[in-house]
Parts: structure tokens; sequence; C-alpha cells
């Protein structure tokens, strides 16, 4: 009896997907909170805990936004046939943080008449946004900073604040560019988000859940852009748009329309806190897609076919993180895509393109999904 | 993790952004000339005020947003219930999504949707 249950056990042990205990992060968070609790008191423990956290955090987001920052140029290097930055270590990979030190050593200059308060609070406002919105993100199994049952509602709050920021920097900068730049901005993110957020519910009522972790769980037979029929890949084509309008990149760039508005709303803004709105719209591109990558390819799920056991074994091994950042970098390099492809559009066509056609087809698109869920016509 | 670790993420963000400031302030150069605060349009001394009037039809979106926005935030509650209510969650988006049509529709032969 005793036999037959060890062994029992033993099979369980053995049966149980492996590489999801190897690959497992939450296993190892709980140990280092465990480790934590017993050598010091509660108080230090979540003491310690916020500063590993956050100088995780940090860390991660300065290292993304500066590889993004040269991502971008040399994407853009090779789509012109350029070479792209090339001087500053191997490949240039170091020139991004080259920029950063000039930038740190450059005057931040005072505008006469400017509304100062306003003009310095932005900066702040842009970047905060950035970092609460990558709070919610689930980069791979049980890593995972804060896991909310309405994560998708919330990033989509979040990350749309950064608007006020754009805002701000355009009112106070005491500019007339700035400020057309600025509201040129408002108009097109406020828009926009509409798509996204109808593009999200679309897949919300697939999955069932807001939560993030639930709906990445619920993709482990298949990812939710192949599950949902066509609705799925259309709400995922006008999130693609709607979150590179949002975003404020081309062809969708109106804001800091360089031809015709020099910079738009960061015109009079120099040194380091230019370089913030810089950071921040990187930022923000990494989190919009790395949103696309959990909700609509699946996350940090391994790529899985149906029947064939060989292939999705040999798909297990690869580890949930390097899924993550390899679907967040696909959709980024889509976006830079269009960046590079395009030519930028007119505020009117801008915003025609929202109202007349996403706006309707996403509508009609969620009606359809909905009748496809009821009928249980999905995968 | 519970939701009041939030904070937390506000302050990294917040003390990130104010102490690379202080440092870029502490370690940047200064020198003042009346011409360098002029705020940068053209390279010629700006005319008039800044805080112009501007195009009434931002306003228009903007009021057209609100309408859209909170019927997001209606229909994503409804979103997660969907797959348990059924049928009878099915008629009743169809019934908002006709009257938020409607609405769609009025702005769009008000001419509201077109710029001017």
């Amino acid at each position: 009896m005793l036999l037959n249950m060890i062994t029992a056990n033993s099979l369980q042990l053995v049966s149980a997907p492996w590489w999801r205990v190897l690959y497992d992060f939450s296993s190892l968070t709980k140990s280092i909170d465990e480790g934590l609790n017993n050598t010091m008191g509660h108080f230090w423990t979540v003491v310690t805990e916020m500063i590993i956290i956050g100088v995780l955090i940090l860390l991660f987001y300065a290292v993304i936004g500066l590889f993004l920052v040269y991502a971008e140029r040399k994407v853009c290097a090779f789509m012109q046939n350029r070479l792209g930055p090339n001087r500053i270590g191997p490949f240039g990979i170091f020139q991004t943080i080259a920029d950063l030190i000039k930038l740190l050593f450059v005057e931040m200059i005072p505008i006469k008449n400017a509304d100062g308060f306003l003009f310095n609070l932005a900066p702040f406002i842009v970047i905060i946004a950035g970092f609460m919105a990558l709070a919610a993100i689930p980069f791979a199994n049980g890593l995972h900073a804060i896991d909310m049952n309405i994560g998708v509602l919330y990033v989509i709050a979040v990350s749309s604040m950064g608007v006020i920021g754009v805002l701000l920097a355009g009112w106070s900068s005491n500019n007339k560019y700035s400020l057309i730049g600025a509201i040129r901005s408002g108009a097109q993110i406020v828009s926009y988000e509409l798509s996204v957020g109808l593009a999200l519910i679309t897949v919300v009522i697939l999955a069932g859940s807001m939560q993030l972790s639930v709906i990445v769980e619920a993709q482990r037979d298949g990812w939710f852009i192949f599950k949902g029929h066509i609705p799925a890949f259309i709400a995922f084509v006008i999130y693609l748009i709607a979150s590179t309008a949002e975003t404020n990149r081309g062809p969708f760039d109106l804001a800091e329309a360089e031809s015709e508005l020099t910079a738009g709303y960061h015109t009079e803004y120099s040194g380091i806190k230019f370089a913030f709105f810089f950071l921040a719209e990187y930022m923000n591109m990494f989190i919009v897609a790395s949103i696309a990558a959990t909700v609509f390819l699946g996350g940090w799920m391994p790529f899985h076919v149906g029947p064939w056991d060989g292939f999705n074994h040999v798909m297990d091994f690869i580890p949930p993180f390097v899924w993550y950042i390899g679907k967040t970098f696909f959709v980024i390099w889509l976006m830079m895509w269009f960046k590079w492809t395009f030519p930028r559009l007119r505020i009117d066509q801008l915003l025609t393109l929202e109202w007349k056609y996403l706006l309707p087809i996403n509508l009609v698109n969620v009606l359809i999904m909905a009748f496809i869920v009821l009928m249980g016509w999905h995968f | 993790m519970s939701n009041e670790w939030l904070i937390l993420f506000f302050l990294v963000g917040a003390i990130f952004v104010g102490a690379v400031l202080i440092f870029s302030g502490i370690v940047a150069p200064k020198s003042t000339n009346p011409q360098k605060f002029e705020p940068y349009e053209c390279g010629i001394p700006t005319e008039g005020v800044t805080w112009l009037q501007f195009n009434v039809g931002y306003y228009l979106f903007a009021i057209l947003f609100l309408v859209f926005d909170v019927e997001t935030v209606l229909v994503f509650p409804w979103a997660v219930v969907m797959k348990e209510v059924g049928m009878a969650a099915f008629i009743e988006i169809l019934i908002f999504f006709f009257i938020l049509g409607l609405g769609l529709l009025y702005a769009w032969k008000k001419h509201a949707l077109i710029w001017e």
C-alpha cells in the first residue's frame, strides 16, 4: 500500500512537466522571500524586497530603453540601406550609452515665461506612467510583479496617463509649436485609445478574464490569434495600428512632426529632460508591444501545435522569458517597420481612419467575437 | 504581491527622475545669456501670447471620446461574464451597441467627424 502510494507519487512527479518546475520563477521568488524572512524581521524583509524589486525594475527599464533606441536606429539604417551607428563599441552598441552620458552633461535651459512647475512635472508623469504599466506585465512563468484581476484595464488606464504629461509639456513650454503638437497628440491618443480598448475587449470575451496570468494560461493549447478565428486576427491588426498611434510613433507622429513643428511638444526640453521624453516613448512602445504579445501571441507560452508531441516538447525547452522577449521584439520590429515604410498622415486622415473605419469595424468585430464564443465555434 | 506594491513602482519612477535631474543639475555647465531663454520658434523673437485659441474640432473629438470611453468601461465587465451568461448577454450588447451606433451615425451625419 505504502509502496503503491510512493510509486504513484513519484510517477506524478515524473509526469508533471519538469520544464515547468525548472522554469517556474515563483519557486525562486518564494525561496528568496522565505530566506529573507528567516534572517530578519518582517519589516526589514519588506524593505529589502522593495529595494531588490526597485533596482531590478530600474535596471530593466534602463536596459530596454537604451537597447530600443539603438535598435530603432539600426533597423532604420538597414531599411534605408545605411550602416547606422557603428563607431562606439562593436556594431555601435554603446552609442546610446554615450548619448545618455552626453545628455546628462548638457545644460537644462529654463524657458522664459514658461510655466516652471508644470514644465518640470511633465517628465515625471511620462516616466512614472511607464513604470506603473510595467508592474502588471507577466514576463515569464511566475515572474510577475503584481497579478491584478483587472490587469488589461489597468494597463490601458496607466499607459494612457502619459498623455497628461505630453499635454502639460506642450502647454507649459510657452511655444506655439509645442502647444499645437501637444493638442494634436491629445486628440490622437484619446481617439486611438478607444480602438485599443475595444480590440482588447475582443480577447477578454474569448478568455473570460481580465487577469493577464489567466489570459496567458488560457493560451496553453494555442495562441488567441489562432484560437479566435478571424475576429481575433482583425483585433490584432487594429491593436497594432491603434497602439502605434497611441505611442505617437510614425506614421502617426503628428505630435512631433519635425517638418512642421520643429519637435512638437518637447521642442523646449533640453538635456536630460528631453532624454526622459525620448525614453518614455520607447518604453511605451515596449509596453504596448508586450501587451500585444501577452494578449494575442500567448505571452511566455511556447508555440504548441495540437497533436505534434515531439515538436511541442522541443518548444518547451526554450525558457518562457525568451519566448516573451522574442514575441515582444517581433511586435516592436513590426512597429518600426511601419514607421520607416509609411509617410506621415495628416490630422484629418488620422481622425477619419479612427472614427470612420477602425471604430465601426471594431464594434462589429466585438459582436462577431461574442457570437462565436456564444456558439462555441472557437478552437 | 498585493496591489499596495504599486506605490513602489510609483516611487521608483519618481526617485529615478528626481535623482537623475538633480545629478544632471549638479554636473551640467551653466551660462546666462538673455537670448538663450527665448522659446525656440524659427530663430526670430516670438510675437503675441502663446496660449492661443485653437480649432474647435479638437473639443468635438474630445466630447465624442468621452462618450465612447465610458462605453468601453461599461463593456469590460460585460466581456468578462459574456461566456457564463450566454444568450442574454449577447442580446443586451446588441441593443447597447445599436444605441451607440445610432450616436456615432448622428455625429457622422452632423459632420462632426469631418475635419475643417
